[in-house]
């Protein structure tokens, strides 16, 4: 098994950046959504709200 | 389905955040360390590399129990200068057996992959003792306390773990063990038994004291012995390419 | 509403204190001995005599004392008492297991620091850099690090906030990760007749690879992603304003821990290491620039609108600068592992350099930026016992840094340049022993500088003192007294 892998790694890593593009300008893409914005950012207030 | 999907769920939830964080951080490792146990080609096919000798492995272990790799290290890097000061460059085949590996990451003081040789075995003895005496810019703190008896007791201990753990040890070389070790600091001793378990072991009488078998004798054995095993007279590029 | 004076019986309710109390005071503890401990080394390399001629007092074998010190004790117990601080109070919950877990960790954690110094001085070492101890500690801070994770997680699951707080995140993949790279890099099989040493599983090539995977990551994932928890709570608390983008924090999470896992092979550029390792290892560390200053401007930028505390609050200076330190060595460390820069920096005083301005700079400060704010707060004191105190402290400490590294990049690049020289005959110019008596001057530059960042510390545990012992309590009210408006007193 471990030689079919070794022989296709080029192949392999090719596709692994190829998807961790994708994957990041994912992640890029749902965190800069206006949509998102408000609520997101609301979250940044978590330490300054005291306990009550 | 990316709709319904939100950064939220995976901050609510903790397992999931635990998870991806663990599968995140083990690609890297995973993509870099496998492959080198995998990669054949990884450790140069040369000839020459043998297991420690039984009093090579004691100086080994007190060269990593007073942590020289801090100040020194033992790998020539594939550049002119260091080809003309220090010789040869590494190859992964002579630390194949190097458990832990020594290559260290500070030249506090000069490298020592390839000292082996270079210098006589009264000039080590003495520099150990006071390396002022010999180079007085050195800034190496003196290693007198080495003259004392080796502990002797753990070498077939080590010698069965390492074997264990995959250093080609044979039961012959474990039985003869400690008699390899004093025939290995005694030149007058019988070193045919040395020799031939060990290919090019060297006899010498280290400290300059044969009765006694000191740490200084072990420590000097490991360091003579650094960098002489492959002859890179008959190597041909093919055997070193780690492709 | 709970009367007054019945605050303080429902803070204890609350939140578990007694231990983060304890872990702050070893955090400072800690740091003078780990301080102290490198100004002795650094006067060994400058006067080899202060090596006594005795066999455990050696550069050998303090080395790692003063490392682990630092790094483990220093950095450890400032992890523990931010992490067990900060999931509390944003997660609104009480620590998972409440005083017992949290003494359980204190006292487990103390004496995994002990038994590794001790076995140092010893001699009982693994010689690996950064993982010294050997199996028997190994094994018992598995134990400690695995209660550590439940204690954390337990938190975070009882939290009453939804939301995790971004710092939560980092606190949590600093403790999976220093988990994994703690057993994957101390796999190891001890010798037996009740003997401390043990050989490891991998050798060579494979033992370099991944103990510099985990070398690398003890630096990211220990010094880095732990502090920028430390970061993400205090400075906020302290400029009293929240994180500049919070969705920035997002991205720069998820993309600094996957790339920091890549980086460790540029440790061993131009080694026996295959060549298409080291190339991964350095394209990944100069990506991961990108992360990293993402990090330092979501840090620095929480100032916009507050930028006039920095001349009144101190402690915030502390923080802050520290942020600043930590985009200057995150920027000389991708620069570093580009292949053609590693061969003249490699073995040299360059990395010396390079480490410490992110030690000394990053993780000192904001260890004493959060310790200045922590400690009132947790003994609740109306404030500190003097700021001018914490002023003093900056302005030595910093100028300690500027010493060290400037004397480290100054004998570092001159070394590395002079083992490659050669003179018109074309044979090398100098012998090895002529660079090493070169250092001299640099070695006694850097030990000054790191007597003043000693002092500086020497000032901080003074003024602490003081606070605990001398400042007034505060009147409990219901909510935790904020820290006293930083007017300089």
């Amino acid at each position: 098994m471990l030689e079919t892998l070794a022989e296709h790694q080029s192949l392999f890593s090719t596709l692994w950046v190829v998807w961790f593009f994708l994957l990041f300008i994912g992640i890029l893409v749902w965190v800069l959504r206006p949509s998102q914005r408000r609520q997101l950012e609301r979250h940044a207030d978590i330490p300054l709200r005291e306990e009550r | 389905m990316f709709k319904g999907f939100s950064h939220a769920v995976i901050e609510r939830n903790l397992l999931l955040l635990g998870v991806l964080t663990l599968i995140t951080v083990s690609i890297g490792g995973l993509a870099q360390i496998v492959p080198l146990f995998t990669v054949e080609t990884t450790i140069e096919r040369v000839q020459g590399i043998r297991p420690y000798t039984p009093l090579e492995l004691m100086g080994r272990d007190i060269y990593v129990r007073e942590g020289c790799y801090v100040c020194h290290s033992q790998m020539v890097r594939p550049f002119r200068d260091e080809h003309e000061r220090y010789g040869h460059y590494s190859l992964a085949a002579e630390s194949m057996y190097d458990r832990p590996f020594q290559w260290g990451s500070k030249r506090t003081g000069p490298d020592l992959a390839r000292v082996g040789g270079r210098y006589s075995d009264e000039w080590h003895a003495q520099h150990l003792r006071d390396p002022r005496s010999l180079v007085p810019e050195s800034i190496m703190p003196p290693y007198a306390f080495l003259d004392r008896p080796l502990d002797t007791s753990r070498i077939v201990s080590a010698m069965r773990t390492l074997r264990a753990l995959g250093v080609p040890y044979t039961d012959e070389m474990i039985a003869n063990a400690l008699a390899d070790a004093r025939a290995q600091a005694n030149p007058e001793a019988d070193g045919s038994g040395l020799a031939q378990r060990y290919p090019r072991a060297r006899q010498g009488n280290f400290d300059g004291n044969p009765r006694v078998l000191t740490e200084m004798d072990a420590l000097i054995a490991y360091l003579q012995m650094l960098g002489t095993l492959v002859d890179f007279r008959d190597v041909t590029p093919e055997q070193l390419r780690q492709q | 509403m709970a009367a007054m004076a019945a605050g303080t019986a429902l803070r204890e309710l609350r939140y578990v204190e007694g231990p983060i109390r304890a872990f702050a005071i070893a955090t400072v503890f800690w740091g003078v001995v780990g301080f102290l401990m490198g100004v002795v080394i650094a006067a060994q390399l400058a006067w080899p005599l202060l090596n006594l001629d005795l066999e455990w007092t050696t550069f050998g074998r303090l080395r790692p004392v003063h490392t682990s010190a630092v790094i483990f004790a220093f950095g450890g117990n400032a992890l523990f008492c931010t992490s067990l601080y900060v999931v509390q109070r944003t997660c609104r919950a009480r620590l998972f297991g409440g005083e017992e877990m949290g003494w359980f960790l204190f006292w487990g954690y103390q004496l995994v620091i002990v038994t590794a110094a001790l076995g140092y001085v010893l001699g009982v070492t693994q010689g690996k850099e950064y993982a010294e101890p050997e199996w028997y500690v190994d094994l018992w801070l598995t134990v400690v690090w695995v209660f550590y994770l439940v204690a954390f997680g337990g938190t975070i699951l009882r939290r009453e906030e939804p939301h995790i707080y971004v710092a939560n995140w980092f606190y949590l993949a600093f403790i999976i990760t220093v988990a994994m790279l703690h057993i994957g890099n101390n796999l190891a099989l001890p010798i037996g007749d009740g003997l401390a040493k043990s050989y490891g599983l991998a050798a060579g090539v494979q033992d370099a690879m991944i103990q510099w995977w985990y070398g690398h990551n003890a630096v990211g994932f220990f010094l880095t992603a732990g502090f920028l928890g430390m970061m993400y709570y205090f400075i906020p608390k302290q400029a009293e304003r929240p994180v500049y983008s919070y969705r920035l924090s997002i991205v720069h999470f998820w993309a600094l821990i996957f790339l920091y896992i890549w980086a460790g092979p540029h440790h061993l550029h131009y080694t026996a290491l295959p060549d298409w390792a080291q190339t991964l290892g350095m394209v990944f560390s100069i990506m991961l620039w990108m992360p990293s200053w993402g990090g330092m401007i979501n840090g620095i930028m929480t100032l916009s609108g507050a930028w006039d505390k920095l001349r009144t609050n101190p402690g915030l200076r502390f923080s802050v600068t520290a942020v600043g330190f930590y985009g200057m060595s995150t920027f000389e460390g991708p620069v570093m592992s580009i292949k053609a820069v590693n061969a003249l920096s490699h073995y040299t005083d360059w990395t010396v350099g390079h480490v410490h301005s992110g030690a000394m700079g990053w993780v000192g400060f904001v260890t004493f930026g959060a310790l200045y704010w922590l400690v009132p707060v947790l003994w609740r004191k109306k404030g500190l016992y003097s700021e001018r105190l914490v002023s003093w402290h900056f302005w030595i400490a910093t100028l300690g840094i500027v010493l060290y590294i400037t004397a480290m990049w100054v004998s570092g690049i001159m070394q590395g340049l002079m083992w490659r020289a050669y003179d018109e005959l074309g044979f090398l110019q100098y012998s090895f022993i002529e660079t090493v008596a070169a250092m001299h001057p640099y070695y006694v530059i850097r030990f000054l500088g790191g007597v003043l960042y000693l002092s500086g510390a020497l000032i901080m545990v003074y003024n602490l003192w003081k606070t605990v012992t001398e400042v007034p309590r505060v009147e409990e009210a219901a909510v935790p007294a904020r820290a006293v408006p930083a007017a300089a007193q």
